[in-house]
C-alpha cells in the first residue's frame, strides 16, 4: 500500500495510429479464446453466487420447517421430503402472552432508525464539506483525528454517554448540561443522540471521500459571483452528491436496524422504546437457544432492510459511482 | 394489551417533531453561515459546519477515550493508579497472548480477502447480463446483522456423528466426497478463520458495490484501446483495472480493517469466544463489564487504539496526494 | 435534506413550540391502571398500600419465565398502585454494571450470582435491606442462605427462586426394563454405567455449549464432585481461594470427573465422541435419554423444561431425576444449587415495598402457581409445585439436614467464575490435561 499507483495505460505498447480492427476478421481461435475465458468468468462468477446464497437459503427453507426436522436433518432434505409449518413465523410474530406486540416493535425499531440516519447524514456532509473545502488552519488534523475516532469501540462509550444523560455535563463545578430524565416517547431522544454520535466518524470518512472528489472549478465560478459556504453547499453540493448521501443513508439505516448493543442502554427492554432486534433476542428464551424461532425471527428482522436496501438499490450504486469518478 | 394505534401515536409525533427541529436548527445554522463577521471568515464558517457533529463526538467518544486510557492504568474499580500493571498482565497471560494472535488473524485475512472476493466479483460480472441480480445476491449479507449471519453459520458448520443426518452443509458436503464428518469451531486456528469467513461474506458485498461503481468509471475509450492493443484479460486487469480503481480500493480496505478491528458479535454468537478465538474486542467486553476488571479492560481498548494508527498513516499519506492531485 | 429552509423551519420551528409546551405529558404517557384497593381480593396487601410510584426491576430473566413472573406480582402492583417496570436481559451481568456505573441504576435487581452482587456491596452501590425485610427473611430461609447475601453482618439481598443442580436425568422406563436401579453410592454408580455400557449404550451424555457462557456445565461437575469429595468445608476454601485452584484435593476431584466425563466407553450417548460435549448445547444434551441412546445426565432442575411437550416428567415417567449420590454414604450427601437474590440500589418506601413483598410466603406460593418455579423458602405450600423434580428438589433444600452449598462458579471473581473456569473446562473437554487445565486457572486468579 506504499507505492504510488503506475498511471493507467502507463505500460501498454503505443497504439498504431489510424488502425482500426474490425472484429469480425478476429481470428477464429482467439474467438474460442475469448469464449472459453468468458465461459470460465461465468462459472467462477456462478459459483462465488451459490456460495454466497446458499447459507440464507438454508436458513429461509429451515424456518419453514417443523422444529423436530430442522434438529434433525438437514435442510436440503425438504426438496425429497417437503414439510411446510407456519409455526415459527407464529410463535415470533404473536408469541406467548405478548400477542400482537411485535407490530409496537417494529414501530419502535421505524422511530428509532429514521431520525438517526437523518441526524448522521445531515451533520456528517456538513463536517464532510467542511474538513473538505473551507479552508482553515489545522483542517487536516481534524479530519485524521474523526477519522481515527472509528476505532473508539463504542463499549467503551456507553458508560460516560449514559451518565452524561442521566446526570447531565459539569465541567470544573459548572453545569453545562442538565440531566435528561425523559419518560414514555421523549426516551428515544437519548437513543438517537447516542446512535448519531457513534455513526458519524465513519459518515464523515465516506462523505469526505466523496466530496473532496468534486472538482474545484465548480467552487471557483460560484465564489466569483460572491456565494458563501452556506449558499454553495445548499446549491452545489447538495444536489451533486445526493447519490452518495443515499447510500451512506442505507449504511447508517443497515447498522441502526441490526444494532442490539446500544438500544438495550439507551432503550432498555420494555415494549415502550425497545426495537424488534431487543424482542428477538428475548425470544430466544432464558436458558438458551430455540433454533426455530431464530430461523423465523432472523428473517422478519431483515425484511426491512432487504426492502430498503432494493428499493434504493439504483441511487446506492449511482451513488458511489459519482464519489469514484475521479477515482 | 392488543396493538393499538393510539398506543403508538406519541412515537410518531415525537418522532416527527425531533425530525422538524432537527431540520429547523440546521436551517438556522446554514442562514448564519453566510452573515459571519468579515473578519476571520473562514473560521467562522468552519466553526458552524463542525460544529453540532465535533460537540457530539467529543462528548460521545473524544472524552470517553481519553477516560478509557487514564481508566488503564489503574485498577479494577477505576479507584488507584497501578502504573504499567495491565499492560505487563496483557503481555504475560498467556491467554491474552491468544486473544492478539487471533485478531492479527483477523486483520490479515478479513480485509484483504473480502476485497480479493469483492473485486473479482465486480469484474466477472461486469457489463454482463443480470448483473444487477448477481450484485443483489452478494450484497444481501450486509443486510443482515452480525448476530443473524452467526446464526446462518452456525448452521452451516453445524455438526452430528458419522453415520446420523448431517444438518450442516459443510459436513453433508465432506461426507458426500467420502470423509468423515468434523468438529469445525473446535479446532484452533482453523476455527478462527472458519469465523473470518463470516466477515468476508458479509463485507464483500459492500466491497464489490464500491468497486464495481469504480469500475464503470474507467473510460471506455481506455479500455477499448487496450482491447484493440491485444492484451489479454490479466493484463489488462493489471495494467487499467487496478490502477484506476486503486484508491477506491484503498478505501475499502481501510473501512473493512476498521470494521475487522472491532468485531465482536460474531465471535460471541458463534464461540463466545472459546476454543481459544477470542479477539480483542470480546476480551475488552468481557474484561471491563462482565468480570469488572476495568483496568485490564481499559488497557486492552487503548491497544485497539494503537492498532488503528497504520491506518491514520495510510489515509494521512493518501489525503496528501489527493489535494497535491486537485 | 436540507433544501431551502426559510419557510418550511419557520413552520416547523413553531408548530413543535405548540408540541412542546403543550403535548409533554402526552408524550410521556400516563400512569398504569389499579384495582379498587379496598376490594377484598387487596386485603392481603393492605400493609403496602400508600406507596405508589414506579419500581425499576431489572435481570437476565426473559420470555416465558419473564411472564410468568410478572404475572406472579401483578395483583400487589394492581392493589397498591406500585408500578412495577420490569426488563429481562441476555445480557444482564454485564449490562447492569454499565446502567449503575452510568447513574441509571435500575431499583431493584435480581441477580443470579451472589459474587455479582457482593461487586456492588463492595463498591458501596447495593442498599442493606432495611429491618422488616430482614425480619422476613430470617423467617423465610435458613442461615446458609442469608450468608450468601450478607456482608459485615448486614444482610443486602433476599433469595428468590431456587433450582437444584444435584440432579441426574433417568428414564425409569429404560431403568425397570433393564433392570437398573438407582445408585445410592458413587461406586454403584459408576457399576451401572458399567453395566449400561456393557448393553451397548453409552451410559452418560453431557453438552456444555451454552453462547458465550459455554463451559459452565461442565464446572456443576467438578463442583458436586469436590462437594461430595472433599466435603464442604474443602468445597468453601475452594471457592474462597483460601487453597489453591490447583490443589492435590481439586485435582483429585477432577480425576473422578475424568472417569466419566473423558472416558470414551462411557460418553457421549447419542451425540458422539468425548468431544462433542463441547459443541453439544446443554438444552439438547439430555434428549437421547427418551430414545434409550443415554442412560444418565446431570444437570439443574431447571431442566424439567426443556422436555419436549407430551413427556411425562415422574417416578414412573418418561424420565425422572435421582441426587447424585455420595461417594462415602457415612458422610452423607452435600446438595448444590443456585438461584437468584434481589438486590437494591434505591430505598425510596415503594421500593422497600416490593423487596418486602418478595420476601413473603405469599409471593413465594403466587409464583409457584404460575409453574416451573420453586424456592427454598419455608413457607412455600410444595403440593402447588407441578413438575415432581421441582418437589423433591424443594423438599431437598428446605430439609434442615441438608447440608447446601451454592455453584462455587457463582461465587468466585467473575473473571474465573464466569471466565476462566468455563473457558478451562471447555479445553480440558477437549483434551487438555487436568495439570494444565487447573493451573491455567489459578493463574488467572485475580490478585
Amino acid at each position: 500500500m506504499t507505492s504510488t499507483p503506475t498511471p493507467p495505460v502507463g505500460g501498454l505498447p503505443a497504439k498504431a495510429p489510424g488502425k482500426t480492427v474490425d472484429r469480425s476478421r478476429e481470428s477464429s481461435a482467439a474467438r474460442v479464446r475469448k469464449r472459453l475465458s468468458t465461459t470460465a468468468a461465468s462459472v467462477v462468477a456462478v459459483v462465488i453466487a451459490t456460495v454466497w446464497t446458499l447459507p440464507t437459503a438454508g436458513l429461509l427453507i429451515s424456518s419453514f420447517r417443523p422444529e423436530e426436522e430442522i434438529k434433525n436433518t438437514g435442510w436440503w432434505t425438504f426438496f425429497t421430503d417437503p414439510q411446510i409449518t407456519l409455526r415459527n413465523y407464529g410463535d415470533v410474530l404473536f408469541g406467548t402472552a405478548s400477542q400482537g406486540q411485535l407490530a409496537s416493535y417494529f414501530v419502535n425499531s421505524f422511530v428509532i432508525t429514521v431520525p438517526s440516519t437523518v441526524f448522521v447524514v445531515v451533520l456528517a456532509a456538513l463536517a464532510a464539506y467542511a474538513l473538505a473545502w473551507v479552508d482553515f488552519p489545522g483542517r487536516d488534523w481534524v479530519f485524521l483525528g474523526v477519522f481515527a475516532l472509528q476505532i473508539v469501540p463504542l463499549q467503551m462509550s456507553l458508560v460516560p454517554l449514559l451518565s452524561f444523560f442521566s446526570e447531565g455535563v459539569t465541567v470544573a463545578g459548572v453545569q453545562l448540561m442538565p440531566a435528561w430524565d425523559l419518560q414514555g416517547a421523549l426516551a428515544f431522544t437519548n437513543v438517537w443522540v447516542a446512535h448519531t454520535i457513534f455513526g458519524l466518524p465513519l459518515g464523515i470518512f465516506l462523505l469526505h471521500n466523496f466530496v473532496s472528489q468534486l472538482p474545484r472549478s465548480l467552487f471557483e465560478a460560484a465564489r466569483v459571483d460572491g456565494a458563501g459556504h452556506g449558499v454553495l453547499f445548499r446549491r452545489v453540493v447538495v444536489p451533486l452528491v445526493v447519490p452518495a448521501l443515499v447510500s451512506l443513508a442505507i449504511f447508517q439505516f443497515l447498522w441502526v436496524w441490526n444494532d442490539l448493543l446500544v438500544a438495550l442502554i439507551f432503550a432498555g427492554g420494555g415494549v415502550e422504546t425497545a426495537p424488534l432486534t431487543v424482542r428477538l433476542a428475548e425470544l430466544a428464551g432464558t436458558r438458551g437457544e430455540e433454533w426455530q424461532r431464530l430461523t423465523a425471527g432472523a428473517f422478519v428482522s431483515i425484511i426491512v432492510p432487504l426492502l430498503v436496501f432494493f428499493s434504493l438499490q439504483r441511487y446506492f450504486v449511482r451513488g458511489l459511482l459519482a464519489g469514484s469518478v475521479k477515482g | 394489551m392488543g396493538f393499538s394505534i393510539l398506543d403508538e401515536l406519541p412515537k410518531l409525533v415525537w418522532l416527527l417533531i425531533g425530525v422538524a427541529a432537527f431540520l429547523a436548527a440546521i436551517g438556522c445554522l446554514l442562514f448564519f453561515v453566510d452573515r459571519g463577521p468579515r473578519t476571520k471568515y473562514e473560521w467562522w464558517q468552519a466553526s458552524l459546519f463542525l460544529a453540532p457533529a465535533l460537540i457530539l463526538l467529543l462528548l460521545g467518544l473524544v472524552y470517553p477515550a481519553v477516560r478509557t486510557t487514564f481508566l488503564s492504568f489503574s485498577d479494577s474499580r477505576g479507584e488507584n493508579w497501578v502504573g504499567l500493571q495491565n499492560y505487563t498482565w496483557m503481555f504475560t497471560q498467556p491467554l491474552i497472548l491468544t486473544v492478539l494472535r487471533n485478531t492479527l488473524l483477523w486483520v490479515v485475512f478479513a480485509p484483504a480477502l473480502a476485497t480479493a472476493t469483492g473485486l473479482m466479483y465486480a469484474i466477472l460480472v461486469d457489463r454482463r447480463r443480470f448483473e444487477s441480480l448477481a450484485k443483489s445476491l452478494i450484497f444481501m449479507p450486509m443486510a443482515i446483522s452480525f448476530v443473524g449471519a452467526s446464526i446462518i453459520w452456525k448452521f452451516v458448520y453445524a455438526y452430528s456423528p458419522a453415520g446420523d443426518d448431517q444438518i450442516g452443509v459443510l459436513n453433508q458436503v465432506v461426507v458426500w466426497f467420502g470423509g468423515e464428518p468434523q468438529l469445525w469451531l473446535l479446532n484452533p486456528p482453523l476455527n478462527t478463520l472458519l469465523l473470518i469467513v463470516v466477515l468476508i461474506w458479509v463485507q464483500a458485498g459492500f466491497a464489490m458495490v464500491v468497486l464495481s461503481a469504480s469500475i464503470k468509471a474507467i473510460p471506455d475509450e481506455i479500455i477499448e484501446a487496450a482491447r484493440i492493443d491485444g492484451t489479454n484479460a490479466w493484463q489488462q486487469f493489471r495494467h487499467i483495472t487496478l490502477p484506476s480503481v486503486w484508491p477506491t480500493l484503498t478505501v475499502v480496505l481501510i473501512t473493512i480493517s476498521v470494521q475487522t478491528l472491532k468485531v465482536f458479535d460474531i465471535v460471541r454468537t458463534m464461540t463466545g469466544g472459546q476454543y481459544e478465538t477470542s479477539v480483542i474486542a470480546n476480551e475488552m467486553y468481557a474484561q471491563a463489564f462482565r468480570y469488572g476488571e476495568l483496568g485490564q479492560g481499559s488497557a486492552l481498548a487503548v491497544f485497539l487504539f494503537v492498532l488503528v494508527i497504520p491506518l491514520v498513516i495510510v489515509q494521512m499519506r493518501t489525503n496528501r496526494r489527493q489535494r497535491e492531485q486537485r | 435534506m436540507p433544501k431551502s429552509p426559510h419557510p418550511r423551519a419557520t413552520v416547523a420551528a413553531s408548530l413543535s413550540l405548540v408540541f412542546l409546551t403543550g403535548g409533554c405529558a402526552y408524550l410521556e404517557g400516563g400512569g398504569s391502571q389499579s384495582a379498587d384497593p379496598d376490594s377484598p381480593e387487596c386485603e392481603a396487601f393492605s400493609q403496602w398500600q400508600g406507596n405508589e410510584g414506579t419500581v425499576s426491576v431489572y435481570a437476565s430473566i426473559r420470555d416465558e419465565e419473564a411472564e410468568r413472573m410478572e404475572r406472579s406480582w401483578q395483583q400487589f402492583a394492581d392493589c397498591t398502585g406500585i408500578d412495577i417496570q420490569y426488563e429481562g436481559s441476555g445480557e444482564f451481568e454485564a449490562q447492569v454494571q454499565v446502567k449503575v456505573d452510568g447513574g441509571n441504576a435500575p431499583d431493584i435487581a435480581l441477580f443470579p450470582q451472589p459474587g455479582l452482587l457482593a461487586r456492588f456491596i463492595d463498591a458501596g452501590d447495593a442498599v442493606p435491606a432495611p429491618d422488616s425485610v430482614r425480619t422476613l427473611a430470617e423467617e423465610g430461609w435458613s442461615e446458609d442462605w442469608l450468608n450468601y447475601a450478607t456482608v459485615d453482618g448486614e444482610l443486602y439481598g433476599t433469595p428468590l427462586g431456587a433450582n437444584f443442580k444435584s440432579f441426574v436425568w433417568y428414564s425409569p422406563t429404560y431403568f425397570s426394563e433393564n433392570g437398573h436401579e438407582v445408585p445410592q453410592t458413587w461406586d454403584e454408580m459408576i457399576a451401572l454405567s458399567d453395566a449400561i455400557a456393557a448393553d451397548g449404550v453409552k451410559p452418560w451424555c453431557a453438552g456444555i455449549e451454552s453462547g458465550d457462557a459455554t463451559g459452565w456445565p461442565a464446572t456443576d461437575w467438578i463442583e458436586n464432585v469436590i462437594l461430595r469429595e472433599q466435603g464442604p468445608d474443602v468445597y468453601d476454601q475452594w471457592v474462597g481461594h483460601e487453597i489453591p485452584f490447583n490443589d492435590p484435593q481439586i485435582t483429585e476431584a477432577f480425576d473422578r470427573a475424568d472417569e466419566i466425563l473423558r472416558n470414551e466407553d462411557y460418553v457421549n450417548g447419542g451425540h458422539g465422541n468425548v468431544q462433542t460435549i463441547g459443541t453439544t448445547s446443554f438444552q439438547d444434551a439430555g434428549m437421547p435419554i427418551l430414545d434409550d441412546e443415554c442412560g444418565m445426565y446431570l444437570m439443574g432442575s431447571f431442566y424439567a423444561a426443556q422436555w419436549p411437550e407430551g413427556t411425562t416428567v415422574g417416578e414412573d415417567g418418561d424420565v425422572f431425576a435421582f441426587n447424585l449420590p455420595p461417594v462415602d454414604p457415612e458422610e452423607g450427601t452435600p446438595v448444590m444449587g443456585g438461584g437468584e437474590f434481589v438486590g437494591a440500589f434505591a430505598d425510596r418506601p415503594e421500593v422497600v415495598a416490593v423487596r418486602e413483598y418478595l420476601a413473603t410466603a405469599e409471593y413465594a406460593n403466587s409464583r409457584a402457581a404460575e409453574g416451573a418455579w420453586f424456592s427454598a423458602h419455608q413457607g412455600l405450600d410444595l403440593d402447588g409445585l407441578e413438575a415432581p423434580t421441582d418437589r423433591l428438589g424443594a423438599e431437598i433444600l428446605r430439609d434442615p439436614e441438608t447440608v447446601f452449598r451454592f455453584d462455587g462458579s457463582d461465587l468466585m471473581p467473575a473473571a474465573v467464575g464466569a471466565g476462566t473456569f468455563w473457558r478451562g473446562m471447555t479445553n480440558w473437554i477437549n483434551g487438555e490435561e487436568t495439570d494444565v487445565t487447573l493451573d491455567y486457572i489459578e493463574d488467572s486468579w485475580p490478585s
